[in-house]
């Protein structure tokens, strides 16, 4: 069966100012993942993933190599077609949130709606619908700055499902929380993930990453191991398959 | 929404979107009066030369109405020759002078008019009858403020005097019959209007049947131009000027307002777009992550910048709504002080407000408020998506 998501041999080259040093931050990276499934990449700073997650959600060109996401090939693609091709079949939550202050929690997760076209009141009910998932119900007319940062990374989840995306992905989704609300938004990950989202995570936290049912290891722009969790597989008794590039 | 979000971004930093839209109310109303100060001028000639309706004045060749004290003699065979042309309506014979009026140990000098009052086009009657009778006077109320004397009054006056001699020449006993508004003069200046042939009389003009200007009015629909050309063709003695000449001659004389006018409004229209493109991008570099998480999410370029120039407009819009009202109460208060200026006919504006004006502002200040936001919305459209969104993790 295709992958919902292929990547094969994907490169991206910075240059540092100009004339300056060139830095390999993806280093022909290839990686296939399938509709449903839960990906965590991790590794130290520097290593590349969010590079990586930046290439693989369509939102930076890379230098080499080639992307397919559900079965459209992304590389060559206008950024006409890139935008409307995010809008519907991507989904992101940043580490800091990127909610528009200027509106509610609803019209934000409005928004992509809105652009989309979706009709004001099929939006709005989905939008509600949405803040109901991520247990908000009750904060529909808040503003992001009357929430706390989970109930902001809540909403952010919220407006990042708006289009029913094929993929979500997520940069360092708990890195400004505190445990415990850190906890609450790994719980509505996986809740997300058993309810059909495929999601791809770059984290630090361990946590977070050991929810996932496979962990992609990177060091110095280049997959270096991975490993398969058991536990994602209904079994309780924890352990992981790995292997090495 | 994206109506929503450039107003939401406006009020998001309310006392300086405040600031920014009266400082474009400002720019808007020095603009305003630009526009009317380049129109008003010309428009007030235009209106005052029409406002009787006639289209020639012909002055002594080689000179403009009134400008030296040349006269033209054999006025009532030139006015006959040209009432005799099949388009002229109406022929107004003008003869310019000075009136003396004693008045206690000095003397009161008016401008003195001598017409044919079934003719004439220089004064509106306010009260009173016309100067129809030989010795009857219709003046101003400088006129009248200046000598004491009232409608029914008869004064002695002069037409000449010998400031040397301290004696007056062409005397005669005039009726003040009536109380006149003079359309060419200023408010001030005392003036009277007298027949023709009786300052003829008092100024020895009688001779050679003398005048200073004849009037024509033509037919509706006439060949203006074919009759001026007949005129200066056929009548040696006068050069005829249309009314579309003397606009061109006022348009030459105002040139420099104009383009005092053009300069001043463009260096206003040039400050309030610095204002407004200074104000957006300022806004927009604030925005940078949020504007980077919007166009990841998928919302397209052209909204980004869509929303981005409406905040740029909303911003002129509103500038432009306050200052043509401060432009127009500014414009009445300079033009107050203007006219007040010695010698300028009493119905000579320098602001004129038209209609036109306005739109023209407003247009200009809609395209201002469009191009000052070109350059911000082309920043924020092309904002590498992933590097914003790097860099603003690591700010």
């Amino acid at each position: 069966m295709t992958p919902l998501l292929g990547a094969r041999n994907l490169r991206r080259d910075y240059r540092l100012g100009r004339g300056g040093e060139v830095v390999h931050a993806v280093r022909g990276v290839s990686l296939d993942v399938e509709r449903g499934e839960y990906l965590a990449i991790v590794g130290p700073s520097g290593s590349g993933k969010s590079s990586l997650l930046n290439l693989l959600g369509a939102i930076d060109t890379p230098d080499g190599g080639e992307l397919s996401i559900a079965g459209r090939r992304i590389e060559g693609m206008s950024d006409r077609e890139l935008t409307s091709f995010r809008l519907r079949n991507i989904g992101f939550v940043f580490q800091r949130f990127y909610l528009l202050p200027v509106l509610s929690a609803r019209e934000n997760v409005e928004l992509p709606m809105a652009e989309a076209g979706i009709p004001r009141a099929e939006r709005r009910a989905r939008a509600s619908e949405l803040l109901r998932y991520v247990g908000l119900e009750r904060r529909e007319r808040h503003r992001p700055t009357q929430l706390s940062g989970g109930e902001q990374q809540r909403v952010a989840i919220a407006r990042a499902l708006a289009n029913g995306p094929a993929l979500l992905l997520a940069d360092e989704p708990t890195g400004e929380l505190d445990a415990r609300t850190g906890e609450e938004i790994i719980a509505l990950f996986e809740r997300l993930n058993a309810d059909g989202t495929t999601l791809i995570v770059v984290t630090h936290d361990e946590d977070l990453a050991s929810a996932a049912r496979r962990v992609v290891h990177m060091k110095d722009g280049a997959i270096v191991h991975q490993e398969v969790s058991r536990v994602r597989a209904g079994n309780d008794d924890a352990g992981a398959v790995s292997s090495r590039e | 929404m994206r109506a929503i979000l450039a107003l939401a971004a406006l009020r998001r930093h309310g006392p300086r979107t405040v600031l920014a839209v009266l400082g474009v109310a400002v720019a808007a109303a020095m603009l305003l009066c630009m526009v009317m100060l380049s129109a008003g001028l010309r428009e007030s000639f235009r209106e005052l030369l029409l406002a009787r309706g006639f289209q020639l004045r012909l002055s002594p060749r080689g000179t403009l109405p009134f400008d030296t004290e040349a006269t033209i003699p054999g006025a009532s065979a030139i006015a006959r020759e040209l009432r005799a042309l099949p388009d002229v309506v109406v022929v107004s014979t003008v003869l310019g002078g000075q009136l003396h009026v004693e008045r206690g140990e000095g003397s009161v000098t008016a401008f003195a008019l001598g017409v044919d009052p079934a003719a004439q086009g220089d004064y509106e009657l306010l009260s009173g009858r016309d100067a129809l009778a030989s010795d009857a006077l219709v003046v101003n109320d400088a006129f009248l403020a200046a000598t004491g004397a009232r409608v029914g009054d008869t004064l002695e006056v002069a037409a000449g005097y010998n400031p040397q001699l301290r004696s007056y020449s062409g005397e005669r006993r005039l009726v003040v019959s009536g109380r006149a508004r003079f359309l060419y003069l200023s408010a001030e200046q005392s003036a009277g209007a007298l027949p023709i042939a009786t300052l003829q009389t008092m100024t020895g003009r009688a001779r050679d049947d003398e005048a200073s200007l004849f009037m024509v009015r033509l037919k509706e629909g006439a060949d203006v131009e074919a009759a001026r050309r007949w005129i200066q063709a056929n009548i040696l003695r006068v050069d005829a000027i249309s009314t579309a000449e003397a606009m061109q001659r006022v348009d030459e004389r105002l040139s420099y307002f104009r383009q005092l006018g053009f300069i001043l409004g463009a260096v206003s229209l040039i400050v309030g777009f610095l204002l407004v493109t200074t104000i957006v991008t300022v806004s927009v570099n604030e925005r940078v992550g949020e504007i980077a998480v919007m166009r990841a999410m998928g919302v397209s370029r052209m909204h980004v910048v869509q929303q981005i120039l409406l905040e740029g407009l909303v911003m002129s819009m509103a500038g432009a709504v306050i200052g043509l009202g401060l432009g127009l109460v500014t414009a009445r208060y300079l033009d107050a002080i203007l006219s007040a200026f010695p010698g300028l006919p009493a119905a000579i504006d320098f602001f004129l407000f038209q209609p036109r004006s306005a739109w023209t502002a407003l247009g200009l200040l809609v395209a201002v408020g469009i191009a000052a936001g070109i350059y911000p919305s082309w920043r924020a459209a092309t904002l590498p998506i992933a590097t914003a969104l790097h860099e603003e993790a690591v700010a």
